[in-house]
């Protein structure tokens, strides 16, 4: 679903037509993975079919210039999902990254999400520590894989709650 | 959390000079628990532990222990207190260089007034129980680090305290070393029920916490998930 | 030789640059080095005021007996020897013979009778109030004042009194003054013995002060020499800039030494006893000594310096100690001090002054008192092993001083030597004070006596007369003494030679002689002292036989032997026999007396009775003697060396206070982190000020039980060597030991502060 949020939240800002959509997405996310723009549109058909979105047809024009605005339902949704940890696996920071950046753009406490994830990840560490602790060796040295690499993910999130106004700054730019 | 907080902080204010430590910090423990204080260096995590051990004065707000309100107490009250009902765990220079392990750790008692040989007694088990017999007799220059931070707890737990606050207590050890002493300080504490209150910076350290509180700019954010 | 001297420029820019503890410890040692120093500088200034003082009171000697006529341009003189309270007032009577007589050095003119012309001191003494008693004794015409060039100090109390009743059978005829006068007869051996031991014990502390000042502080030296090596110092650069450093503070010293002296001499010349002042430009050191003290000094304390880094091994990450954890071994350290017992040992036997029995003594001194250098350490170190118990303040302190004493002790050494040899210094004063306190006669009917040796038939009821007359005089009574040789049992025989003293006087007046028992008037008595032959009852004898008198007395069968008055002449043996007579036994004998002492009872409520009297004597006749019959002044000279010894005591246990704390502070600053965490348990601050306390006490304590044992053991060597009986001196005793107690409690008292503010909570955010 991070697409789909991440043009949600892009769209808090103000109606836009799906091609500035693209655009944006790339500039802020997609830096080595642009979208296509079949996954733009098939992804706004699916928010439109929920009632996330609304368009608002120009005159006399084509698909390309159909302008798209969230809708009260999809305000909330992406409020929700920045609300929502996200279950610590690894590989997290692409998405965790996205949600910090729409947290800033869409008026949200970005520190908040860093905090919520960083409860989650605790309340993990916690359980594979006692697991660990009560294990045998082999028990303890997955455990142990599992725990470092959910630290190494917390450090991370402490560094960007330490670096959030400059992200902050550079977002809002 | 329906029981009364054992320990509470409320709107906290401290500033050393110009520089802002604690603003309008809240926080709550409770008998037993063990709560982690996170959050960046300087944030005022240290502080917050101090004043909520009675160590330091807050400029204003008010810490509450057992329903008693440190903050109005005399300087001899909070020390008396914090000889009888509190355990200290630092992340380092906290043992007396002179004095053996087994001397250390019998001092907290023998600054209670137990009789010498008592003391040294409950201390001998105390080490016993945190798995450092083999430097009772040695002076803390002469065991590892990891051996002396284990003398700390112990010297912590010995007066059977009600909290214990620990500030980076592994701060100064390796990942196997700390994770022992916590493993141990954790699993006594818990025996003991005391609270434990411990300032880290370190994730996996945090991770023998129930609870955590985030402190950034002086300002706690807590989040709790009891599952 | 480049690199020496970068190394040595570095020391002295880190020895100064070392913020505020820096200029301290470099304050520290400039003192204690400097103290040194003045003490050296003094010592080498001792032969020079000596040189002064022989050349002056040699410019102004009388030679006696020369063969003059006169009318030459010649003068006579004779000596008053005079006192006021206790200090000596020595004057010449003058009788120009020529208008071209000579002058003694510092008068101008020549003095008409009845011209009086003072030192300075005394004419200040006689235009002041406390100068009452002393006015008119020679007349008050003052017409100048003695020059320097006159004087040995600027306190001596001196006069020259013209006159015109000088005869030359009584006085001295010269023709100048100023005469080698080869007065040297030799120190009398007590006062040598004294001198030796004084000499020792100021100046072996000295050695000691100045090893310990160079050391205070070298923990933290060491540190920073540490940091050092960690940039690529090797051990040869640390050790030059240690000494760099160490050089920096001797420079210092000197300086400081310097001032101290001079400041010193401006004082020194009025504050000791009148007999012993001199001028402060006679404070000079000899060039050589001076010198000596400029580079060994300095040199010294390098030495000092490197053979303590050779203690410790200085390492990029920090300092070891050699062998900290070697217990210190006893043995070797008791050989000096019995050694130094040994070779005092002759002592016991009494004293000679061969040159080879002085060596003896002073190297006995020196390793006695050394010894306790050396024991101390280990002393500190037992004791401390062996104390256990105790609370949690005291535990605190003996396991810091199980740990590392060595620095305590360096700072107390210096004072277990100074004070062990002050203490034997005392008890040798003290000593000698009760040994003139023991020759003192009888002082219960009279206090003062006057002897006059020109008497003539009426002196004894002039000076009984004249002498009531004067304010605080309760009662005066005369013994006239006259030579008697036996009568020839026929005439014509020739008289014997054997003399015997024949005294006449009340009963109360022969008491001050001998020991009567009971007495009436026209009793007789006999003294015989050892070696005397006695006088046969019966014999009949001419009295003032020695001046052709005829007069024949006999003595009486019922005459009665008795035993000289401890203390008097006679009791030493020695002299000839007396013979003590009643008035009731003279059968009316008019006798030309010999001599005439007018005993004097004074009025104890009377303010300077005695001086009153030494006026009325010295308006009868300036030359009769007038003294108190208790020897006061030694006692009181032996009083003014103890007070002064008193003052440099505490004087130095104030330094080493100002050493320990140095300590202390420096300890404290070492362990502030520590400190916070104990405060932060709960650790009472009186536990921690406690242990500071304990710190400082036990090794002050046990170095001055060293000290004080020591000092007495020397003190009843020496005491034997005098023949003194053996006392010890517990008002010194209790001096120190209170001065040191209010040592040991300033020094904790002015480390609290820095301990209260170390042990704040903020303590703990130093991290």
């Amino acid at each position: 679903m991070t697409v789909g949020h991440a043009l949600l939240g892009l769209l808090e800002a103000g109606p836009r037509h799906g091609y500035d959509l693209k655009r944006s997405y790339d500039e802020r996310f997609g830096h080595d993975r642009p979208l296509h723009y079949g996954q733009v549109y098939s992804t706004l058909a699916r928010l439109l079919k929920n009632g996330l979105v609304e368009v608002e047809s120009e005159p006399g024009a084509g698909p390309e210039r159909k302008k798209y605005a969230i809708t009260d339902a999809g305000v909330s949704d992406v409020g929700a999902w920045l609300a929502q940890p996200e279950k610590p696996e690894p590989y997290l920071q692409s998405t965790l990254y996205t949600k910090v950046v729409l947290a800033l753009l869409t008026g949200h406490d970005a520190a908040d999400v860093l905090d919520t994830q960083r409860a989650e990840h605790l309340r993990l560490m916690r359980d594979l520590t006692r697991r660990r602790d009560g294990g045998d060796l082999a028990d303890q040295l997955i455990c142990d894989h599992a725990l470092f690499h959910l630290e190494a993910d917390l450090r991370w999130l402490e560094v960007t709650a330490a670096r959030i106004e400059q992200l902050a700054a550079q977002v809002r730019a | 959390m329906a029981a009364e907080p054992l320990l509470v902080a409320e709107n906290l204010e401290l500033s050393f000079g110009s520089t802002t430590a604690l603003d309008s910090a809240s926080v709550q423990v409770h008998a037993g628990e063990v709560l982690a204080l996170m959050g960046p260096s300087g944030s005022g995590k240290s502080t917050l532990l101090h004043c909520l051990a009675g160590i330091l004065h807050p400029d204003q707000g008010r810490v509450t222990y057992a329903g008693r309100d440190l903050t109005a107490m005399h300087d001899n009250e909070r020390s008396a207190l914090r000889r009888s009902e509190f355990g200290f765990v630092f992340q380092f220079g906290q043992l007396v260089p002179e004095l053996t392990c087994l001397e250390n750790v019998a001092l907290p008692l023998r600054l209670g007034g137990a009789p010498r040989r008592a003391a040294l007694r409950s201390a001998a088990a105390w080490l016993e129980r945190l798995e450092v017999s083999d430097v009772a007799d040695k002076r803390p220059g002469q065991a590892s680090g990891g051996q002396g931070q284990r003398v700390a707890v112990a010297r912590a737990l010995v007066t059977r305290p009600r909290v214990v606050f620990a500030d980076e207590p592994t701060g100064a050890l390796d990942t196997l070393n700390g994770e022992r002493v916590m493993q141990l300080f954790v699993a006594a504490a818990r025996d003991t029920g005391a609270a434990v209150v411990l300032v880290t910076h370190e994730p996996r350290v945090a991770a023998y916490s129930d609870h955590e509180a985030v402190v950034r700019d002086g300002r706690v954010r807590t989040r709790e998930y009891a599952r | 030789m480049t690199r020496w001297v970068t190394d040595l420029t570095l020391g002295v820019r880190l020895s100064v640059g070392g913020g505020r503890s820096g200029w301290a410890r470099l304050a520290l040692i400039a003192v204690g080095v400097g103290l040194g120093v003045t003490m050296l500088l003094i010592a080498a200034s001792v032969p020079t005021v000596l040189d002064a003082r022989t050349a002056r009171t040699d410019a102004r000697s009388v030679a006696a007996g020369e063969e003059l006529t006169a009318g030459e341009p010649t003068a006579l003189t004779q000596e008053i020897r005079s006192s006021f309270r206790e200090a000596p007032i020595v004057g010449l009577l003058l009788q120009p013979e020529h208008d071209d007589a000579p002058l003694p050095p510092g008068v101008t003119r020549q003095l008409d009778p009845g011209d009086l012309v003072v030192s300075p001191a005394l004419a200040d003494l006689l235009a002041s109030d406390a100068g009452a008693a002393l006015r008119d004794r020679w007349g008050d015409r003052i017409v100048g004042t003695i020059g320097d060039e006159g004087l040995t100090g600027p306190e001596e109390l001196r006069f020259y009194l013209g006159t015109d009743r000088l005869t030359a059978g009584t006085a001295d005829r010269i023709q100048s003054f100023g005469w080698a006068e080869g007065l040297d007869e030799g120190l009398d051996p007590t006062l040598l013995l004294l001198v030796l031991v004084g000499m020792v014990v100021l100046l072996l502390p000295v050695a000691v002060f100045v090893s310990t000042a160079v050391r205070f502080g070298s923990e933290n030296r060491d540190r920073r020499l540490a940091a050092l090596r960690l940039v690529g110092a090797d051990v040869g650069m640390t050790r030059r800039i240690a000494a760099g450093e160490t050089l920096a503070g001797a420079a210092g010293g000197l300086a400081v030494g310097t001032l101290l002296f001079l400041a010193i001499g401006r004082v020194a010349g009025y504050a000791v006893p009148a007999g012993m002042g001199f001028f402060p430009e006679d404070l000079r050191p000899v060039p050589v000594l001076a010198a000596l003290t400029v580079v060994l000094v300095p040199a010294t304390t390098v030495l000092v310096t490197l053979s303590a880094l050779k203690q410790v091994l200085v390492e990029p990450l920090g300092v070891v100690r050699r062998g900290s954890e070697r217990r210190r071994r006893f043995w070797w350290r008791l050989v000096v001090p019995v050694a130094g017992l040994a070779l005092l040992t002759p002592l016991m036997g009494g004293l000679d002054d061969s040159l080879g029995s002085q060596v003896m003594v002073v190297a006995g001194l020196i390793l006695v008192l050394l010894g306790v250098a050396l024991i101390l350490p280990w002393l500190v170190e037992a004791a401390v092993h062996r104390m256990h118990g105790g609370g949690v303040a005291w535990d605190l302190a003996v396991r810091r001083l199980q740990l590392d004493s060595g620095t305590a002790v360096r700072a107390v050494s210096g004072i277990a030597v100074s004070v062990a040899g002050l203490i034997a210094l005392q008890g040798l004063v003290g000593a000698i004070g009760t040994l003139s306190a023991q020759t003192q006669a009888d002082t219960s009917t009279f206090q003062a006596a006057v002897l006059d040796i020109e008497p003539n038939t009426d002196s004894a009821g002039t000076w009984a007369r004249e002498l009531s007359r004067a304010e605080g005089v309760a009662g005066v009574g005369t013994l006239v003494s006259v030579w008697a040789r036996k009568a020839p049992s026929e005439a014509g025989q020739p008289v014997s030679g054997d003399e015997l003293l024949v005294d006449f006087g009340t009963c109360k007046v022969l008491a001050q002689d001998a020991r009567l028992g009971s007495c009436d008037d026209g009793d007789v008595f006999v003294v015989v002292p050892a070696g005397a032959t006695a006088p046969e009852a019966g014999s009949t004898y001419l009295l003032g036989a020695g001046r052709g008198g005829d007069a024949r007395w006999t003595l009486p069968a019922s005459a009665e032997v008795v035993e000289p008055s401890p203390g008097g002449v006679s009791a030493m043996g020695g002299t000839p026999a007396r013979v003590l007579v009643t008035p009731g036994a003279l059968d009316g004998i008019d006798v030309d007396p010999e001599s005439v002492t007018a005993y004097v009872t004074l009025d104890p409520a009377v303010p300077d009775a005695l001086d009153h009297m030494r006026t009325a004597a010295a308006q009868v006749d300036p030359v009769a003697y007038a003294s108190p019959i208790a020897q006061e002044r030694i006692t009181s000279i032996l009083g003014n060396v103890r007070q002064v010894l008193l003052v440099g005591m505490v004087a130095l246990l104030v330094l080493i206070g100002a050493s320990m704390l140095v300590n202390v502070i420096e300890q404290l600053r070492e362990r502030r982190q520590l400190l916070a965490v104990l405060v932060a348990v709960g650790t009472r601050r009186r536990t921690l000020g406690g242990s500071v306390l304990f710190q400082v006490a036990i090794p002050v304590v046990l170095g001055l039980a060293l000290a004080v044992v020591t000092g007495l053991i020397l003190a009843l060597a020496l005491q034997a060597a005098v023949d003194a009986p053996l006392a010890f001196d517990w008002r010194g005793v209790g001096v120190t030991s209170g001065a040191a107690a209010l040592v040991v409690l300033l020094t904790t008292a002015a480390s609290l502060p820095l301990l209260w503010r170390l042990t704040s909570p903020t303590g703990l955010r130093s991290e």
